[in-house]
């Protein structure tokens, strides 16, 4: 009995060591990829490409990681320690505080890449269910009595952000720029809102498998794979009269990747996202691709509706960020009671 | 030997309605949970449900779930007896505040018990900076994932100790001294057989909670693919996949090592039925 | 003849006391010297916060009513289980513990497919208009799941130690079962009772997995305590967050040791 006892411990230890030193060592062809939930997919995608790219250019062989979670909690891990070599998030207020909370990143990150650092776009679209039993067809129609809208928490969720502005520029525009009554279309749509999830897909899920509320605020990425996924027989895109451009912004974490000594790969891979074969790879998983001949190529699947941007509707973004999401900002006074 | 004790529900129909209403509220609130997760686990088909278990991810998940029990288990097994022999055996100043302590994690949320090791160890945590010179990792890393599972399941074998031991006594104890056992042989020969079954029983609570927790982990794990996601973690990743069939799927193996601890522990309870001293008050009080 | 003296007491309270002050006191201390960084002020408002409040009594609330519930049910389960003899029993006394064993984010899923309008429960429901999933009542249901074995446990060993022929001579002698229940079973249980009971609250305050699936997380209305803190963390507030755990930490402390002081008051030898 006891002999066997201490051949399973040794055994168990035998387990245990190998695993403990994968753990302890990070082999040095490996580059860290933390991104936001709906981007599963799209670096599923990318990575091999871009490591037969990078092998074929350098005979380098390189294994790309990815971490995927809500994008505020991913920013926060980053600046916690998460050794990411880039990130790659839903806004550009989240980047900003890896940069000026943990110095991580150098300021000016947005002018080291093409096109402000954003290699694709994306816009907020509604999901609703077949056959569109209530009517929904545009923003106005979202707080018509007994409407339910589903999104996630503006203050965890990158999409949700995009959600809430997409709401107030288009209110801004229907009443001729008056911020009070935009804040009031804002305040009563939440009120139509049943759940508050706090990440996209958990939006998505709640909406889509637990049959809540009549219609998802969504990105047209994420409602397009919620569609394939779910059932096209149960779902349907309604596009709106207009939306915003929600800009994901990518990133090397400067520190972390000089630490590494992985800078030249992880340029190398953020700037692959703005080669034609990863833009064709961002507009078959439903990405707008920002080379103007690939989204050619895809028009047919992307909707054409007039988009503003966040500069256009509400001004730059780390003053709406503080504006609208920071603490006791206009979101936290929506969710007071009494209002 | 197990005599049936009617006292107030002699009248079958008493004992009947009692008995019939407690199978019917554990069926409702215990296996109806279960079930469902079954069922939805098999709603693709089995072979939908092996792809699951067997994807490459899922696999290193399953690894690392492997490798955080193997750490945690024995290490609070160790403290557990320790934690149960100074608490239950001397009487000192300090004894309730350990006592405290040691059930304390119980009580703590998940999410708390997670955000301490950022706390600590984070890159802006009080011990960051050290870190960060020496390239140490500790959150966002196994060392994290163990801290904070250690600190979730710590409870779990003292908690089925404690009592136990308390009930027990040191008769044998001191029986063996007297007739000259050293320590080491006292403790091997006459308090490891008392406790074996309700030690057995701990460790398998612990082994069962050290697989399972969720809120501590997804706190410190970061969430690196293949390579910091546990088990609990990858069904979150599914789930959020819309690989919802493949989400309950993983979520039953889960599943089948809580059943599988709760067969076990009734089988456990039945050798230890047989060797429990008649009148002892030795029931087993839960972990905390 | 003199008594031996125990062995190993400096081995184990020395094991004890450095394994706790490490995993157990170190950081809890860190998490507290966090919380200490705050600025009165600043700590106040979010004190004062209506939403910091409404979570609070989401939290407390609800997970006090659950283990109100858990303990009807609680008495009922260790009362067949201790008193009869049945088939499946030992199963039955097995299966309490499965909250324990399931891990909590797979019960949040179960439970939620259980209570969505169209899952099995649910369905049921429906019709006498009662939605329990992402509302508080779910997430009393995931709490009763948390909290239910631990007044079962409890009482177990109490109602072991109790002779049922003090029960049987009640009835003898004119008692209803329900008079004899409550003046000659109950009494003594009652110490056993609120200890379970307070464990299972203490339990059900911090839990988190099992709670977001189901609750609906709508600030104000269905927001916990725990997801409080993670959106607190998600937005980059350490402090606030590091307050709310103390918060919560102080409050488990205080009833940690008042539960251990019941258990002193009923015998002194149960539990941690």
């Amino acid at each position: 009995m006891h002999i066997r006892r201490r051949a399973a411990l040794g055994g168990l230890l035998a387990a245990a060591l190998p695993g403990l030193q994968a753990y302890a060592q990070p082999s040095p062809a490996t580059l860290l990829n933390v991104s936001y939930d709906p981007t599963r997919e799209l670096y599923a995608a990318i990575n091999p490409a871009f490591a037969k790219a990078w092998q074929a250019q350098t005979g380098q062989a390189v294994q790309i990681r990815a971490s995927h979670g809500g994008s505020g909690a991913q920013a926060r891990a980053v600046i916690d320690g998460l050794e990411a070599d880039v990130v790659t998030l839903a806004l550009q207020p989240d980047i900003d505080a890896i940069s000026e909370r943990a110095g991580l990143v150098a300021p000016g990150w947005r002018g080291r890449l093409p096109n402000g650092s954003v290699p694709y776009t994306s816009t907020i679209l509604f999901v609703v269910r077949k056959g569109n039993p209530k009517g929904i067809h545009d923003w106005a129609d979202l707080v018509r009595p007994g409407v339910g809208v589903i999104t996630p928490n503006p203050k965890t969720s990158g999409g949700a952000r995009w959600n809430y502005l997409a709401a107030w520029g288009w209110a801004l525009r229907a009443n001729g720029g008056d911020k009070d009554r935009a804040r009031a279309f804002v305040a009563e749509l939440f009120k139509h809102v049943p759940v508050l999830d706090t990440g996209a897909r958990g939006s998505t899920i709640t909406f889509a498998q637990r049959g809540q509320g009549d219609v998802l605020l969504a990105w047209e990425d994420d409602a397009n794979l919620a569609v394939r996924r779910m059932g096209r027989d149960r779902l349907e895109i309604v596009v709106p009269s207009v939306s915003i451009v929600a800009e994901p912004v990518v990133a090397v974490v400067d520190k972390v990747a000089d630490r590494h000594g992985t800078r030249a790969l992880a340029e190398a891979y953020l700037r692959f996202l703005w080669t034609p074969d990863a833009q064709e790879i961002a507009a078959r998983n439903f990405y707008r691709p920002t080379d103007p001949a690939v989204l050619a190529r895809h028009a047919e699947q992307f909707p054409n509706l007039p988009t503003f941007t966040v500069a256009d509707a509400l001004g730059d973004w780390p003053a709406v960020q503080r504006e609208h999401f920071g603490d006791g900002g206009v979101f936290d006074q929506i969710y007071k009671p009494g209002q | 030997m197990p005599r049936s004790r009617p006292g107030l529900g002699e009248a079958p129909a008493w004992r009947g309605l009692l008995i019939g209403a407690a199978l019917l509220l554990a069926a409702w609130l215990l296996v109806l949970p279960l079930l469902v997760l079954f069922v939805e686990a098999f709603s693709g088909g089995v072979a939908a449900f092996t792809a699951a278990v067997t994807n490459p991810d899922a696999a290193a998940a399953i690894r690392l779930t492997l490798v955080v029990a193997a750490i945690v288990v024995p290490a609070n097994t160790v403290f557990g007896v320790a934690a149960a022999w100074c608490i239950t055996r001397f009487r000192f100043r300090g004894r309730r505040l350990l006592q405290v302590l040691v059930g304390l994690p119980f009580s703590v949320s998940p999410v708390v018990s997670g955000l301490v090791w950022v706390l600590m160890f984070g890159a802006q945590g009080w011990f960051g900076p050290l870190l960060s010179d020496t390239g140490l990792r500790i959150v966002f890393a196994l060392p994290g994932i163990v801290l904070a599972t250690l600190f979730v399941t710590l409870p779990f074998v003292a908690g089925q100790l404690i009592p136990l031991m308390g009930a027990q006594g040191v008769a044998e104890e001191e029986a063996a001294l007297v007739l000259g056992a050293t320590g080491p042989q006292m403790f091997l020969r006459v308090t490891l057989p008392k406790i074996r079954w309700g030690l057995l029983q701990g460790v398998l609570l612990c082994s069962a909670r050290s697989m399972g927790e969720f809120g501590a982990v997804s706190v410190v794990s970061g969430r690196i693919r293949g390579l910091t996601n546990t088990v609990p973690l990858h069904i979150e990743v599914l789930y959020q996949e819309y690989d919802i069939a493949a989400a309950f799927g993983v979520a039953t193996l889960l599943a089948g090592v809580a059943l599988l601890t709760i067969v076990l522990r009734a089988g456990l309870d039945l050798r230890g039925e047989a060797l429990r001293v008649r009148g002892s008050q030795a029931r087993l009080a839960v972990a905390a | 003849m003199r008594r031996p003296v125990l062995p190993g007491f400096g081995l184990a309270t020395g094991v004890t006391g450095v394994y706790l002050g490490l995993l157990v006191l170190l950081p809890l201390a860190g998490l507290l010297a966090k919380a200490g960084t705050t600025e009165p002020g600043r700590a106040w408002a979010l004190f004062a916060d209506p939403r910091t409040l409404s979570a609070f009594r989401v939290s407390f609330g609800v997970s006090a009513g659950a283990a109100l519930v858990s303990v009807p049910v609680g008495l009922l389960l260790a009362w067949v289980l201790e008193r009869y003899r049945f088939p499946g029993r030992r199963l039955l006394d097995a299966a309490v513990d499965l909250p324990l064993a399931l891990p909590t984010a797979v019960a949040g899923i179960a439970l939620t497919t259980l209570y969505v309008p169209d899952g099995w429960m649910g369905r049921l429901l429906a019709p006498l208009g009662i939605a329990v999933a992402f509302t508080p009542l779910g997430i009393g249901v995931a709490l009763l799941f948390v909290a239910l074995p631990f007044v079962v446990r409890a009482v177990q060993p109490v109602l072991a130690g109790l002779d049922p022929e003090a029960d049987e001579a009640a009835v003898i002698l004119g008692a209803t079962p329900w008079q004899a229940f409550r003046l000659v079973v109950l009494p003594p249980l009652l110490p056993a009772v609120a200890t379970g009971a307070a464990l299972g609250f203490a339990r059900a305050v911090g839990e988190y997995g099992s709670v977001i699936f189901i609750a609906g997380n709508r600030p104000m209305v269905s927001e916990i305590v725990p997801l409080l803190i993670v959106t607190k963390l998600e937005q980059y507030d350490i402090p606030g967050a590091a307050l709310l755990g103390a918060a919560m930490l102080l409050l488990s402390f205080v009833l940690l040791a008042g539960i251990n002081r019941l258990q002193g008051r009923s015998g002194g030898r149960h539990a941690a």
